[in-house]
């Protein structure tokens, strides 16, 4: 038997599931395959892909050098303890 | 440690609380290391305890439980926001993608513009969004560490993205890269 293929609106409809991983398998490749041939639906979910990875890389902060000498103390001082232990 | 920080940094919005849970991350991984089976997971596991570090004393700061109820943060306006596409806003299908307007708002976009958008969303919309969007959670895993229903996860992370994307909107209508196209709105994709 021959699977349906999506519609535009279907497709639209279920992007962010798509795009967080959150679809079947079958259902994933149904979406891949209609984006693959449709160029509207690929835009957009291109569009979201890349605002997704701006917004990803806001987490890409330099830690100030504070935090690291805060994390270098914390770390010798775990060092400290796990060596009067031993 | 930067994506660390960082992370933190989104979640807390605030230089000083974003070092202290980074602190007391590390402090309870130090203390709970015997309970990492594999040791290529330990990224993974550092930034589950970085977000439930954050989630604990989110907790403790609010009178009344966070996350736990779908009616804690939209306001009206917020819940006018939900489904608003900024693609929709900004595709105009005759154009090629290499010069339309949505490749255009990318390019021109700031970090800045956006982080302020980002951090301007109401904590539980904020924070699914990252915890979903940016760190990958599964939207089951999100539930569970947020304790709230899957159900409450996906309508905030429809409503965090709408708002998000209004706010967007917004700064690219100012910035004149935007055409309000009547109609528009509502059409597919």
């Amino acid at each position: 038997m021959t699977r349906r293929t999506l519609t535009c609106e279907e497709v639209i409809e279920q992007l962010f599931d798509y795009l967080d991983q959150e679809l079947d398998d079958q259902r994933q490749a149904d979406i891949e395959q209609h984006l693959a041939k449709c160029r509207d639906c690929f835009s957009r979910a291109e569009f979201e892909r890349r605002l997704r990875d701006r917004m990803e890389a806001l987490t890409q902060v330099p830690a100030p050098h504070r935090l690291h000498r805060r994390i270098r103390s914390l770390l010798d001082q775990f060092d400290d303890e796990s060596n009067s232990t031993t | 440690m930067d994506r660390l920080y960082g992370t933190a940094l989104r979640l807390t919005r605030n230089p000083d609380d974003a070092e202290d849970i980074v602190a007391e991350a590390i402090e309870k991984a130090w203390s709970k290391l015997d309970e990492l089976r594999d040791p290529d997971c330990f990224q993974g596991w550092l930034f589950h305890i970085l977000n439930n570090t954050f989630i604990s004393e989110w907790r403790r700061r609010q009178s009344r439980p966070p996350f736990s109820s779908d009616d804690d943060a939209p306001t009206l306006d917020e819940c006018d926001s939900e489904d608003f596409s900024l693609f929709r806003q900004l595709h105009q299908p005759f154009l090629l993608w290499w010069g339309n307007t949505e490749e255009r708002f990318l390019n021109e976009l700031l970090q800045e513009e956006l982080q302020l958008a980002l951090d301007a969303l109401p904590d539980p919309f904020r924070v699914v969004l990252i915890v979903v969007e940016v760190q990958g959670y599964s939207y089951a895993e999100t539930a569970e560490m947020l304790g709230i229903p899957v159900g409450t996860v996906r309508s905030r992370l429809n409503r965090g993205r709408s708002l998000l994307q209004k706010s967007l909107w917004q700064q690219a209508s100012d910035a004149g890269i935007a055409v309000n196209r009547p109609g528009n709105e509502g059409a597919s994709p």
